[in-house]
């Protein structure tokens, strides 16, 4: 893609946002920024980003509130979703609305830049313990044997072999170059892959997916 | 009589205030120091008055704790009573509010009104007031001087007292009480208190004229008739304030609550984060330090908010093992300032084989920190039906397995040894500049 990715930050935390803004200094442009859904929307829908960095937490509700509004109009522009809370349901729901993928506010400069190439290069960005979380969705998922599936397409409601040693070898902390040398593949078919699981993680209809997420809920 | 018998029972009285406690006057340990400990005394254990749910001195609440009878039929029985009494069930309910002590108090009320001089002159006035008062009605020919004076004197005097030196929040609720009285003709509310007012004035004109004029005959027809007028003069003046109050109690008691619980959240997060800010701004000049600080304190905040649990509360029984792998996670970020990002898929209770795996996962984790110079640690667990297995892994310095020095050898051998002597197994995969690989499985038990 020509020159640098335009980035917009939602986040309610204005040091945050600075921070961030500072961090990612003259290696991305940021377009806007903004505090609560609704300015999003709107700010968003006006400078139509690259990337949005938008944070899981919202005054105004979760952060999937903002791209079920932008999704439909300017599907062009990416989410990268960013919290600080670890609870994989609000994760899981907004990677589920539609992000490209998920980091930690934690997340080192040079890390959180590389992120928002990829993402706004159209890959997905599975951080661990993005990694972890989807895992544990699907193996909570895995269908019980004889049980009748609800699911009109199967094929979304599983991870193949091939997937699961992808997540599990990001999940042990490895790039996609290692987890391509590792596996005896090329970094490609390793960002395909996580794709693959990205596009089943959004799709996917299992009601155990859901059953999953309200468990974690409780706990 | 009743000191000597104290002093035997009681070898020697407390008078240092207790911690937790609010610091109060002491007035020296004269007579009311034995009133004190009369009131003390009563019942079987220390009877004090309640200080939860009560409406008036938080005795009716106080024999209801004691008792396990529902406070409202505890105070019905009180009204009752003080109607069939004549009174001196009320007598005698204003006595133990100035005898009993509250639990969080030191002293009794009447311990403190006995240094009340202004307050015991003022009781006396008032009661001889009453008593004089009293004492026409029975020159007229009503005999009220009787059984009912008394108890209405000492429980006027009495509350007199109470009113001055009772708990601040018991003064208040009384001021709001008698407030309405004091200011009934100011207010918006002023033509709707003064219809009340006079229909309760009829009210109780009619109830007195009724048991003034008892005839002997029909004396305890007229005088029940007499009783209703007055209940009802007295519930149509006062019944909204009443209700009034009762809200005010309610929400009172809510804001208590509140209060509680924000001094319980306050002294957490002093205990965490206040500590950690103030450790912060010394080791200002210590960026490794602070990032580390930052962090444990994250996760312990984290940890608080969303999970409900307590600094320093992990551990111990029932422990899984998603929770085995955040503890090591914690302890070695706060013991060694590197970071170390840990994602566990699955969960499942701790057998004497997983502790064992636990414990070999963070030696595992303990040595990359320490030798690997990598900044980031990563600490994977899967729980499968069959097996779980922890990686731990550093993007440092790594070693070569066949040049290794000997105490990291005896390191490795200690971590496969915990593992083996379990039926587990445990792989080390090192390169030279690219990092380490420990990966560890344990069977489960079925």
């Amino acid at each position: 893609m020509a020159g640098k990715p335009r980035v917009f930050i939602v986040d309610d935390h204005g040091l945050f946002r600075s921070g961030v803004r500072s961090e990612l200094g003259d290696q991305v442009e940021v377009v806007g920024e903004a505090d609560d859904v609704a300015p999003a929307i709107a700010l968003i829908a006006e400078q139509q980003p690259d990337v949005v960095l938008l944070d899981v937490h919202l005054p105004g509700g979760g952060g999937q509130m903002v791209i079920t509004a932008v999704k439909p109009e300017y599907p062009q522009v990416r989410f990268l979703a960013l919290s600080a809370s670890d609870a994989p349901e609000d994760v899981i729901a907004v990677v589920r609305a539609g992000a490209r993928g998920y980091v930690t506010k934690t997340i080192s400069s040079p890390e959180l830049v590389d992120a928002i190439e990829r993402v706004a290069a159209g890959d997905a960005v599975f951080s661990p313990r993005l990694a972890g979380f989807v895992l544990d969705a699907f193996a909570a998922a895995a269908p019980e044997p004889g049980a009748v599936q609800p699911s009109f397409d199967p094929e979304l409601d599983q991870l193949t072999n091939r997937e699961r040693e992808v997540l599990r070898l990001i999940a042990r902390g490895y790039t996609y170059k290692e987890v391509a040398r590792e596996l005896y593949i090329s970094v490609k078919t390793v960002e395909t892959h996580v794709s693959s699981v990205l596009r089943k993680l959004q799709l996917s209809t299992r009601h155990q997916l859901t059953r999953w997420a309200a468990e974690r809920r409780l706990t | 009589m009743m000191e000597g018998m104290d002093e035997k029972t009681r070898p020697a009285p407390d008078w240092t205030p207790r911690p937790g406690e609010p610091p109060n006057v002491w007035h020296g340990r004269g007579g009311h120091g034995r009133l004190r400990r009369l009131g003390a005394r009563w019942g079987h254990g220390p009877f004090r008055r309640a200080r939860e749910g009560k409406l008036a001195g938080g005795i009716a609440a106080a024999v209801a704790e004691r008792t396990g009878i529902d406070a409202t039929l505890v105070r019905i029985v009180f009204v009752v009573a003080t109607l069939l009494s004549s009174g001196i069930v009320l007598a005698l309910y204003v006595l133990g509010w100035l005898l009993l002590s509250r639990p969080d108090e030191h002293d009794t009320i009447a311990a403190r009104a006995l240094a009340d001089r202004r307050g015991i002159m003022l009781a006396l006035g008032w009661g001889s007031v009453l008593a004089a008062l009293l004492l026409i009605l029975s020159i007229l020919g009503t005999g009220w001087l009787g059984l009912p004076a008394w108890p209405l004197i000492i429980s006027a005097m009495g509350l007199v007292l109470i009113w001055r030196n009772a708990p601040a929040d018991e003064q208040e609720l009384m001021r709001r009480t008698a407030q309405p009285l004091m200011n009934r003709m100011a207010g918006p509310a002023r033509s709707r208190l003064v219809a009340r007012l006079c229909i309760g004035a009829a009210l109780l004109a009619g109830g007195m004229v009724s048991l003034l004029l008892g005839h002997p005959g029909r004396i305890l027809l007229r005088q029940l008739g007499g009783v209703t007028l007055v209940i009802a003069a007295i519930v149509v003046v006062l019944g909204p304030w009443w209700l009034h109050i009762a809200r005010d109690l309610v929400v009172e008691r809510q804001a208590r609550a509140r209060a509680e619980e924000r001094a319980d959240m306050a002294s957490q997060l002093h205990d965490s984060v206040l500590q950690t800010l103030a450790l912060i701004q010394r080791r200002a000049d210590d960026p490794q330090k602070v990032v580390q600080l930052a962090r444990a304190q994250e996760r312990e905040l984290r940890a608080l908010l969303f999970e409900g649990r307590g600094p320093g509360s992990l551990g111990g029984e029932g422990m899984t093992l998603a929770e085995g792998v955040r503890l090591i996670q914690q302890e070695v970020e706060a013991q060694h300032g590197t970071s170390v990002e840990a994602v566990t898929v699955g969960d499942c209770d701790l057998s004497d084989d997983l502790t064992a795996l636990l414990a070999a996962a963070r030696e595992a984790t303990v040595n990359a920190v320490k030798w690997s110079g990598a900044p980031v640690v990563s600490l994977f667990a899967e729980v499968e039906p069959g097996e779980v297995s922890i990686f731990v892994r550093d993007r440092g310095r790594g070693f070569d397995p066949d040049a290794v020095p000997d105490d990291r050898k005896g390191v490795a051998e200690s971590i496969r040894g915990r593992m083996t002597r379990r039926g587990g197994t445990a792989t080390i995969r090192s390169v030279r500049g690219e990092g380490t690989e420990v990966s560890l499985k344990m069977p489960r038990a079925a």
